[in-house]
C-alpha cells in the first residue's frame, strides 16, 4: 500500500510539470495583452508599452517559463498582474466558498441520487424507476445558468425562502453558511444527482441479479438491510468511483454557479484571470486544480480497499 | 430497519435542517449602501490606470482641487479662492480650511504639487498642461502657485476634469511614487475611507465614512459642492456581475444600487414598485467608430469619408439601446449639450445617407480589401454594434471580415500596428463617457499626429495639432468655443473617427434610496437610506 502511495504521488510530479508547460504555452499563444488590460480602455499606446515592460513580457517566452518555473518550485506562483497580490494569498481566499459549495452540492446530490437510485433498481421498470430516468435525462440536459434562473424566480423571488446571491463565510455561523449556499448547492447538484443516481441504479441493480442478494432475502432478512448491506455495500466501487470524479469536477466546475449566485469562489476568480490575460493567477489556479484533481483520484484508489476486500495494492 | 422508518427518519433530517435554516437571522444592513458597481475593481492607484472603476474607486476616497458642476462648469473643490496674474501666467491658489488626510495630518499646497506633478505624467490633458507650467511651489502651507512659461487657457480646466485620469490629491509621500508603478499607501483626503483590510479583490470593496471629512457648503452638483455623507458605509458588491442575478437581488433588496441596468432589463425594472430609476445625468456616453488610419483602405480620406455618410446613428442605436428614452442621435464629437459641443461640419454624417456614400465610395478608387471590423462578444454594453457597422459597410459596398472575439483580445490587438491581414485591424467599436471627449484637448481622437498619436487609429493631419494648440493657449471662452468649431469641421474633414450616437446608462435603486444628484458618474455622496 505505502509503496503503491510512493509511486501515485511520484507519478503527479511530471503530471504537474507537463500541464505546467502546456499552460503556460497556451497561455501566451492566446491573444490578448494583458498590459493593455491593465492600462484601461483610454490608455495610450505608450503606457502599455511601459506596462508591458514592467511585467516582464518583453522576454522570450523560454525565458519566461523558466523565471516562473524556477519561482515556482520554491512555492511561489508569483503576482497577479490584474490584483497586483500573491497568487497564493488568491486561492487561499477563494479556496473555502469554492470547497464549501463543492462539498454541500455532494453531500446533497449523494443523498438525492444513491436512496434514489437503489429505490429505482429495487423496483425496475416501475415508476420511480422510469421517473428517475427521465429526472436523469432532464438533469444533464438543463444548463446550470437556466436552472439556476429558474431556482432563483421560485425559491428567492416567489417562495422568499432563499438569498439570490452571496457567500457568507464559515466563520460567520453554521447556519448563516448553510443558509447561503443552500440555493447554489442545490442547482448544481441536480446534474450530480442525475449521474450517481444512473450510475448507483445501474450497480445495484447488476448486484440484486446475484446469488448471495436471493440467498439473503431466503435466510428472511429484512428488505431494506439486503438493499444497504448486501446490495448497495456489493455495488459502492462503481459509486464512490463516480463520486470521486465528481468532486474533482466540482473544484473546477463550479464557474457557472459562481457567477451567477455571485460567490467569490476559485470559479470566479478563473474567469476573472482569464478575461484579464492575468497568466500568474490561470497558471496557478490550474496547477491546483490538477494537484486536487490527482490527489481526488487517488483517494477514489485507495477508499476502493475499504469497499472491497479484494482489492489490494 | 424498514424501508417507511428509513424514510420517516430522512424526513426529519430535513425538517431539522429546515429549521436551522430558517432560524438564520436577517443581516440587519441599515446603514450599510450596497452597490453594485458596473464592473471589477483591480487597480487601486485611479493615476497609474485610465479604468473607470479605479476612477470611482477614486472619487470615494480622494478629493480634488476642483470639480465639474452639472452644467460642465469648473468649480473650486479642495481650493477655497484663487488668483489669476494679468498675463495669465501666475496661478495662486488657496486650501480650504480643515482639509485631513486620512491619518489626521493636514492637507498641504506641498502634498497637492507632488500629485500634480504625478497625474501630469500620466494624463493626455496633465501632460498638455505640464508643457506650459514652468514650476510649482508652496510659499504657506495652505497655498501653492503654478508658473506658467507661456499663457494658456485649460489650467482649471485640467484640474478639474471627471473623466479617466481625474487628478486626485493624494499625499506627498504617496504621490512622490514613480508615476509607471501602482501606489501602495491609500490614504486620501475625501469623504470615505478605503478599508484596505475588508478589500478581497473580485468580491468585494468597502468604504467607511471619513468623520473629519469638511464638506463645501454648496449644494452637490456634478463633482462639485458639498461631499455629505450620510450612510455609515459602502460596500461594492464586486462578484455579483451576473446581470439577471443583480435585479433580482434588487429587486428582493439584497443590493441597494445596480450601477449599471442592462437595457434588456430596463423595463422589469421599471415596472417593479420597489425599484426606482433615478436620474443621475445629463449627459452619458458616446458610441464610436474607429479607423485605423495607418492601412489602406482607411489610410484614404475619401474612403473614411464614405463610411461616415453611411453610418446613420439611428440603426446602431436601436440595435444596441434599443430603449428609445434612452438614447438620441448627435453629430457632435465633443457630445451635443457640453461646453464645446458643436455639430460644425457635420453635414455629411447627418445629411449624407446610402447613396451618398456609395457615390464617394466609388470615387475614392477603393479596391475592394476586405475591411477587418473587430467584434467584441462578451461585452453586452457594444457587442451588437460591429454588426450593424458591417451591414451598413457592406450596403455602402465594402467587403467585410468581421472578426468576432472577446473584448480582452480587441483590447490588445488594437494596439497593434500591424497589417490587417497580419494580425492587426481596420476598424472597432467602442464607447466613450461625455466626459472624456467633450473637450478638444481631453478628446483623444483629436491627436493627429500619426504614430505619435496617444490612440489607437494613428489619424495622421497638420492641421489638426495646429488647430488644438490654438485651443490651449485661448484664454477666453468666446475664441476656444470658435476653435473648438474649426477642429470640430476639420475632424469631419479628414474623418477621424465616427460618433454613431448618445445614449444614457441607466441605473437602478431601490426606493428607500434618496439624494441622487445630477453628477454624470458613478458617485456616492449625498446617499440617504431609509
Amino acid at each position: 500500500m505505502l509503496a503503491f502511495l510512493g509511486r501515485r504521488l511520484l507519478a503527479t510530479i511530471p503530471v504537474l510539470l507537463i500541464v505546467s508547460v502546456l499552460v503556460f504555452l497556451l497561455l501566451r499563444l492566446t491573444p490578448g495583452d494583458p498590459a493593455a488590460i491593465l492600462a484601461g480602455d483610454q490608455a495610450t499606446t505608450e503606457q502599455i508599452a511601459q506596462i508591458r515592460e514592467n511585467l516582464g513580457l518583453n522576454r522570450s517566452i523560454p525565458a519566461q517559463y523558466l523565471i516562473w518555473l524556477g519561482h515556482m518550485l520554491q512555492g511561489d506562483l508569483g503576482q497577479s498582474f490584474y490584483y497586483k497580490t500573491e497568487v497564493v494569498t488568491l486561492i487561499g481566499q477563494r479556496i473555502e466558498p469554492t470547497l464549501s459549495l463543492a462539498l454541500i452540492t455532494i453531500v446533497v446530490a449523494v443523498l438525492v441520487s444513491v436512496p434514489l437510485g437503489v429505490l429505482a433498481a429495487w423496483r425496475h421498470g416501475g415508476w420511480l424507476d422510469r421517473g428517475l430516468m427521465a429526472f436523469s435525462v432532464l438533469g444533464f440536459s438543463i444548463p446550470v445558468f437556466v436552472l439556476a434562473y429558474l431556482l432563483i424566480w421560485l425559491l428567492s423571488m416567489r417562495l422568499g425562502w432563499l438569498p439570490v446571491q452571496g457567500y457568507v463565510r464559515l466563520s460567520n455561523g453554521v447556519g448563516p453558511w448553510l443558509y447561503q449556499l443552500l440555493l447554489p448547492s442545490i442547482t448544481l447538484s441536480v446534474i450530480y444527482i442525475a449521474l450517481i443516481a444512473r450510475v448507483t441504479r445501474a450497480a445495484v441493480l447488476e448486484t440484486l441479479g446475484e446469488d448471495y442478494i436471493r440467498t439473503a432475502r431466503a435466510k428472511g432478512l429484512p428488505e431494506a438491510k439486503v438493499l444497504l448491506r448486501h446490495a448497495l455495500a456489493n455495488a459502492a466501487v462503481p459509486i464512490i468511483t463516480v463520486i470521486g470524479i465528481g468532486i474533482a469536477l466540482l473544484i473546477g466546475g463550479v464557474v457557472v454557479t459562481e457567477s451567477v449566485y455571485a460567490i467569490p469562489g476559485l470559479g470566479r476568480l478563473t474567469v476573472d484571470a482569464v478575461l484579464a490575460r492575468d497568466f500568474p493567477t490561470i497558471q496557478g489556479i490550474i496547477l491546483f486544480f490538477s494537484f486536487v484533481y490527482v490527489l481526488v483520484n487517488l483517494l477514489v484508489d485507495l477508499s476502493y480497499v475499504f469497499f472491497d476486500p479484494r482489492i489490494r495494492y | 430497519m424498514s424501508l417507511s422508518t428509513l424514510f420517516k427518519r430522512g424526513a426529519l433530517g430535513l425538517a431539522a435542517a429546515a429549521a436551522i435554516v430558517a432560524a438564520v437571522p436577517a443581516h440587519a444592513q441599515s446603514n450599510v449602501l450596497r452597490v453594485v458597481p458596473h464592473s471589477n475593481l483591480a487597480v487601486l492607484d485611479p493615476i497609474w490606470t485610465t479604468a473607470y472603476m479605479s476612477r470611482n474607486h477614486g472619487y470615494m476616497i480622494y478629493d480634488t482641487l476642483f470639480g465639474t458642476d452639472e452644467k460642465g462648469q469648473i468649480k473650486p473643490q479642495m481650493v477655497d479662492t484663487w488668483t489669476i496674474s494679468p498675463d495669465n501666467r501666475l496661478y495662486t491658489f488657496k486650501l480650504r480650511k480643515g482639509l485631513l488626510w486620512h491619518d489626521g495630518t493636514p492637507v498641504t499646497g506641498e502634498d497637492v504639487i507632488a500629485s500634480i506633478g504625478r497625474w501630469g505624467k500620466r494624463d493626455a490633458m496633465g501632460s498638455a498642461l505640464m508643457q506650459f507650467v514652468s514650476r510649482m511651489d508652496s510659499p504657506a502651507p495652505d497655498t501653492f502657485r503654478i508658473f506658467l512659461g507661456e499663457a494658456c487657457g485649460f489650467v482649471l480646466e485640467a484640474l478639474g476634469k471627471p473623466g479617466s485620469s481625474v487628478p486626485f490629491m493624494m499625499p506627498k509621500r504617496v504621490a512622490d511614487t514613480d508615476p509607471f508603478k501602482q501606489i501602495e499607501d491609500y490614504t486620501g483626503s475625501g469623504p470615505y475611507v478605503f478599508k484596505r483590510d475588508e478589500f478581497k479583490p473580485g468580491d468585494k470593496a468597502v468604504y467607511t465614512k471619513f468623520d473629519k471629512y469638511v464638506p463645501r457648503s454648496e449644494p452637490p452638483s456634478g463633482t462639485t459642492g458639498g461631499k455629505r455623507v450620510f450612510v455609515d458605509r459602502v460596500e461594492w458588491n464586486l462578484a455579483l456581475r451576473d446581470a439577471q442575478a443583480q435585479l433580482a437581488a434588487l429587486q428582493k433588496g439584497e443590493v441597494d444600487i445596480i450601477e449599471a441596468l442592462g437595457f434588456d432589463f430596463y423595463e422589469a425594472a421599471k415596472k417593479d414598485t420597489s425599484i426606482q430609476i433615478p436620474t443621475y445625468s445629463n449627459i452619458g456616453l458616446q458610441y464610436m467608430a474607429r479607423f485605423n488610419h495607418l492601412h489602406k483602405p482607411f489610410d484614404n480620406p475619401k474612403v473614411r469619408q464614405a463610411v461616415i455618410a453611411a453610418f446613420a446613428q439611428e440603426p446602431f442605436l436601436r440595435a444596441q439601446v434599443g430603449v428609445k428614452e434612452l438614447y438620441k442621435p448627435c453629430y457632435s464629437m465633443f457630445y451635443c449639450n457640453t461646453p464645446y459641443g458643436s455639430t460644425a461640419g457635420s453635414e455629411l454624417q447627418s445629411k449624407g445617407g446610402m447613396r451618398k456614400a456609395q457615390e464617394l465610395l466609388k470615387a475614392s478608387g477603393y479596391d475592394g480589401t476586405p475591411i477587418v471590423v473587430m467584434k467584441p462578444t462578451d461585452l453586452a454594453s457594444i457587442q451588437k454594434l460591429p454588426d450593424v457597422a458591417a451591414q451598413l459597410l457592406r450596403q455602402a459596398g465594402f467587403k467585410v471580415d468581421l472578426q468576432a472575439m472577446d473584448w480582452q483580445t480587441l483590447v490588445g490587438r488594437r494596439a497593434k500596428k500591424d497589417a490587417p491581414d497580419k494580425g492587426g485591424w481596420h476598424m472597432f467599436l467602442t464607447a466613450w463617457t461625455a466626459h472624456d471627449i467633450w473637450s478638444p484637448i481631453s478628446n483623444p481622437t483629436m491627436d493627429t499626429r500619426g504614430e505619435k498619436s496617444v490612440w489607437f487609429g494613428w489619424a495622421t493631419d497638420d492641421k489638426l495639432p495646429a488647430l488644438r494648440d490654438q485651443f490651449m493657449r485661448a484664454t477666453d471662452e468666446p475664441t476656444k468655443k470658435k476653435l473648438a468649431d474649426a477642429i470640430h469641421t476639420r475632424a469631419f474633414e479628414i474623418g477621424t473617427h465616427v460618433a454613431i450616437g448618445e445614449y444614457q446608462q441607466p441605473m437602478a435603486a431601490r426606493k428607500n434610496i434618496s439624494g441622487f444628484f445630477i453628477h454624470n458618474g458613478n458617485i456616492y455622496w449625498n446617499l440617504k437610506k431609509d
